[in-house]
């Protein structure tokens, strides 16, 4: 079996890079999902607020995913449900399995991956006490909820404050159960501002900043938790501890890029953001194996994973139909002061067409700071921020018109109290 | 009426059954928990000890030697993934050193072969990561590892595959002496039986007190574990014992059979046998004590923590034998390290006093040794596989990403005897769950292939007891 493009993956992320690699001029591509739909973790997300920068309107997640699965028909784009991407080489040889087709071997001139990410577990973050059942990850009790039909529990409680938990908080509400309180080791929340208000304020659940859960009860069932407070350095403050009886609890603490086929392929990985070190095409280090979305890092709006994909099935196409510029100027973005990752990492001016854009994420809250965009020393952009915090992904638009004539080798973003 | 009636189907239990199956007996193994090989036998280190730590004369010492040897043959017949990597104990300075010499010599009492004292440099040439601070170590090549919950489970199938009954979720509350035997009243119902094995791990000085007046006492001594992602499994290849000294008896760093790297245990004495938990005093500790013998041990890969329970015995040394005021009542108590060890042994040793009790055993004529064969698809070679999804089709759909687990070996250990009916069940037989996501993406697949091959509704599935529900029903908009 052989493709042009193979997008490993039919989330957001892999349905806009075939979308949009189709819309380029290649015919011969093929998504991979192992999932029983397409749609990806959309599918599990029935509440709104996607798609307000991609299509200007509120959607829900089945019916963002909707707009790209007609796409994908339209398109007449081939793709493979059920089916399990097991390992990929660096020769762009997909292996893969499904029930139908068995073991399957594609070679692909040009891999998209797309594969998202995964939750953080208990075991993980080292939770002691004992091992009941009635504890979930937020996305699983998501699953059962939304797309099962099935109720998790009556009394719960939520570790972390991530956007799926928040999102949790609220719709076990709806779904009648009392959820006596949101936990979070920070001392701010993980998630968006729009979701602190709109799923745990406008419904009175209580939010504890600077704390984390010490201990699990319940032989069979959970049947309780104790709560500390955590002083500076994250460390359980002895005689905080506050007891909450409980039947459940979800962990949302935080998502993982799911880059197991990456290290098959011997990509480099980024060691803050999990996923591939990737270029201004959103190609990783093998030469013709792109990445996009979660995989990468993980995002808050699906409209910027699709917009990354969108990036990625555009440069994959023009990599397999006229090939990329290797290498002339190569840029490596540098983390400066307040700032926890950039991606892309790496840019080469010569597949830029007009502007970049960075996406990044500061590693504290900030209010009133300068963002200086700095190639080596010289500042070359300069953008006033409200504030910023590490739960909401900041995107930065460059011109090409600012990096052009330069000759530097580091684009350095930091943040300035700007005292000047 | 049974002629046997086996309390408790840990390890210890579900060997002597399925040793015993092979006579002409009425057999029935018991147990309070919703599986099989619930208790001791599914959390402790994993190991097949060499046999020198005990002292000559001991039942450990004599059980332990007689029973590392015949690992190979059982795990073979029954299919039970097994691994001679050696181990070492290690030590840091001369009273280490000294220490290490009586237990080389405790060895050889024992006539454990192989053993070895190395130095510093020849235990960091066979396991690299291991600190400068190793003066030496006491080899033994014949230790193993293996997957103790499987071994007890693939007793308990070959048992039932040989006509053992597997009574679950009963929980014995009294025995009574009758007639012909023993009346064993559980929570559910009344069993009798001619004989009685007590198996009954930590509670069974409880159950010896029901028929003795010759009392023993059982403390359970918790240990506690944590298991870190196969990606660094690899960490060390054999099992690195501390040397015990004044300060504490060592924390162990091991490879599982599955690939991922383990550390513990601690102990601590405790009241209640039934108390599990985890604290994270205990974990800390055992981190910082691993240490010792690994600096670059790496304690972030950790993807859960266990606590188990040996059964400390006041008599110091497993109780096997006959209770001298109590007549075809056999105990098997304070089996604790190395009782996983010392299993085969001990079931052959139950045999024998068996067969002292009631005169020669009539064999069977079709007992079989085997089971039929464990499918382990990520094992298999890539036309295997091909075959086998050809021939059944849900081969070729993976439930379980991190473990590629397919629903059909997960169908596959549901359909078995004493196959899984819980969540932990599927998951302690094939799996899917044990990797680094914990069962995030497959959990409510493995609940789904549950309720559809066990004909129930999927808020009827359990993770593992019996009240350990997982779901509390439909949504207001669920189905139905």
């Amino acid at each position: 079996m052989e493709y042009d493009i193979v997008v490993i993956g039919g989330g957001p992320a892999g349905l806009a890079a075939a979308v949009e690699a189709k819309k380029s001029g290649v015919d011969s591509i093929l998504v991979i999902e192992r999932d029983r739909e397409l749609g990806g973790i959309l599918q599990q997300c029935i509440h709104n607020g996607f798609g307000l920068h991609v299509f200007k309107e509120e959607l829900t997640g089945p019916e963002y995913a909707e707009r790209f699965v007609d796409k994908i028909r339209e398109l007449n784009i081939e793709y493979k449900l059920d089916t399990m991407v097991l390992n990929i080489t660096e020769d762009k040889i997909v292996s893969a399995m499904n029930s139908k087709d068995g073991l399957i071997n594609i070679k692909a001139r040009a891999v998209i991956l797309s594969m998202g990410c995964r939750e953080r577990t208990r075991g993980a973050i080292n939770i002691p006490g004992t091992r009941p059942s009635g504890i979930f990850t937020a996305g699983t009790a998501q699953r059962y909820i939304n797309m099962e039909g099935y109720m998790v529990g009556k009394k719960i409680f939520i570790l972390g404050s991530g956007d799926i938990g928040l999102i949790m908080a609220r719709r076990l509400t709806l779904e009648g159960a009392e959820v006596i309180g949101v936990a979070e080791l920070m001392p701010y929340s993980g998630g968006l501002t729009r979701n602190i208000i709109q799923c745990l304020h406008d419904y009175n659940i209580p939010l504890f900043l600077s704390h984390t859960i010490t201990r699990i009860d319940g032989r069979d069932r959970i049947e309780g938790i104790v709560l500390s407070e955590v002083d500076e350095n994250k460390r359980p403050i002895i005689g905080t501890e506050k007891y909450f009886e409980c039947d459940t609890l979800l962990l949302s603490v935080g998502l993982i890029p799911e880059n197991e086929l990456s290290k098959s392929a011997n990509l480099k990985l980024d060691n803050i953001t999990g996923g591939p070190i990737v270029n201004e095409s959103m190609e990783t280090t093998v030469e013709g194996i792109f990445a996009c979305g979660n995989v990468v890092h993980v995002h808050d709006l699906v409209d910027y994973v699709s917009e990354e994909g969108s990036r990625a099935g555009k440069n994959a196409a023009k990599y397999v139909l006229e090939g990329l510029g290797r290498v002339e100027r190569i840029i490596n973005t540098k983390l400066g002061k307040g700032i926890r990752y950039i991606v892309p990492q790496v840019i080469r001016l010569e597949n830029i067409d007009n502007s970049i854009t960075l996406f990044m994420r500061s590693d504290d809250v900030y209010s009133d700071v300068i963002m200086n965009i700095k190639l080596d020393e010289e500042v070359i952009k300069r953008i006033k921020k409200r504030t910023l915090t590490p739960g909401e992904m900041e995107r930065v638009n460059i011109d090409m018109s600012l990096l052009k004539d330069n000759i530097a080798e580091t684009l350095v973003v930091e943040l300035d109290r700007g005292e000047e | 009426m049974y002629d046997i009636a086996i309390i408790g189907a840990g390890v210890i239990g579900a060997f002597i059954a399925r040793e015993l199956a092979r006579y002409e007996l009425n057999i029935v193994l018991i147990d309070k928990e919703n599986d099989v090989s619930n208790g001791a036998s599914k959390a402790n280190s994993a190991i097949i000890h060499a046999g020198y730590d005990a002292k000559l004369g001991t039942n450990m010492a004599k059980f332990n030697s007689l029973g590392n040897p015949m690992f190979d043959k059982v795990c073979e017949e029954l299919d039970v993934e097994f691994k001679r990597t050696g181990s070492f104990v290690v030590g840091f300075d001369d009273a280490d050193m000294e220490t290490i010499k009586e237990l080389y010599q405790r060895g050889l009492d024992n006539e454990i072969e192989g053993l070895e004292i190395i130095d510093g440099d020849k235990v960091r040439e066979m396991e690299p990561n291991l600190n400068d601070t190793i003066k030496g170590a006491l080899y033994a090549p014949t230790c193993g590892i293996i997957s103790p919950w499987e071994l007890t489970i693939a007793l308990a199938e070959n048992a039932a595959d040989n006509g053992v009954e597997i009574l679950l979720n009963n929980e014995v509350v009294d025995i009574k002496k009758i007639e012909l035997g023993y009346k064993i009243i559980t929570n559910k119902r009344e069993i009798d039986s001619k004989y009685v094995i007590n198996c009954a791990g930590v509670y069974a000085d409880k159950v010896n007190d029901m028929v003795s007046k010759d009392s023993f006492i059982i403390t359970p001594r918790k240990g506690q574990y944590f298991v870190l992602d196969k990606s660094v499994g690899d960490f060390v290849n054999t099992v690195v014992f501390q040397c015990p000294s004044k300060v504490g008896k060592g924390i162990l760093i091991a490879p599982t059979i599955h690939g991922n790297l383990l550390l513990g245990p601690d102990a601590e004495d405790i009241e209640d046998k039934d108390d599990v938990s985890t604290a994270s005093e205990n974990l800390e500790y055992i981190k910082e004590i691993a240490k010792n013998s690994s600096s670059s041990v790496p304690v972030s890969k950790v993807i859960t923590t266990y606590s188990g329970l040996r059964s400390e015995v006041s008599t110091g040394d497993f109780i096997i034998g006959e209770a001298k005021d109590a007549k075809g009542f056999i105990n098997v108590a304070g089996i604790k390290s190395p009782g996983l060890s010392s299993s085969p042994a001990i079931a052959e040793y139950v045999v024998d006093i068996m067969k002292g009790i009631t005169g020669e055993l009539k064999e069977k004529s079709d007992f079989n040794p085997r089971r039929r064969r464990v499918i382990r698809f990520n094992n298999l070679g890539d036309e295997e596989k091909a075959e086998l999804i050809k021939k059944d089709p849900s081969f070729g759909r993976i439930i379980c990403r991190c473990e590629s687990v397919t629903e059909g070996e997960i169908v596959d250990i549901i359909r078995r005897n004493a196959g899984a009916t819980t969540v932990d069940g599927v998951k302690r037989r094939a799996r899917p769950g044990t990797g680094r996501c914990q069962g995030g993406f497959c959990g409510p697949r493995i609940v789904e292939i549950l309720a559809r091959e066990l004909n129930k509704d999927m808020d009827e599935i359990v993770k593992d007891r019996e009240g350990s529900y997982i779901l509390i029903g439909n949504t207001n908009k669920g189905k139905k």
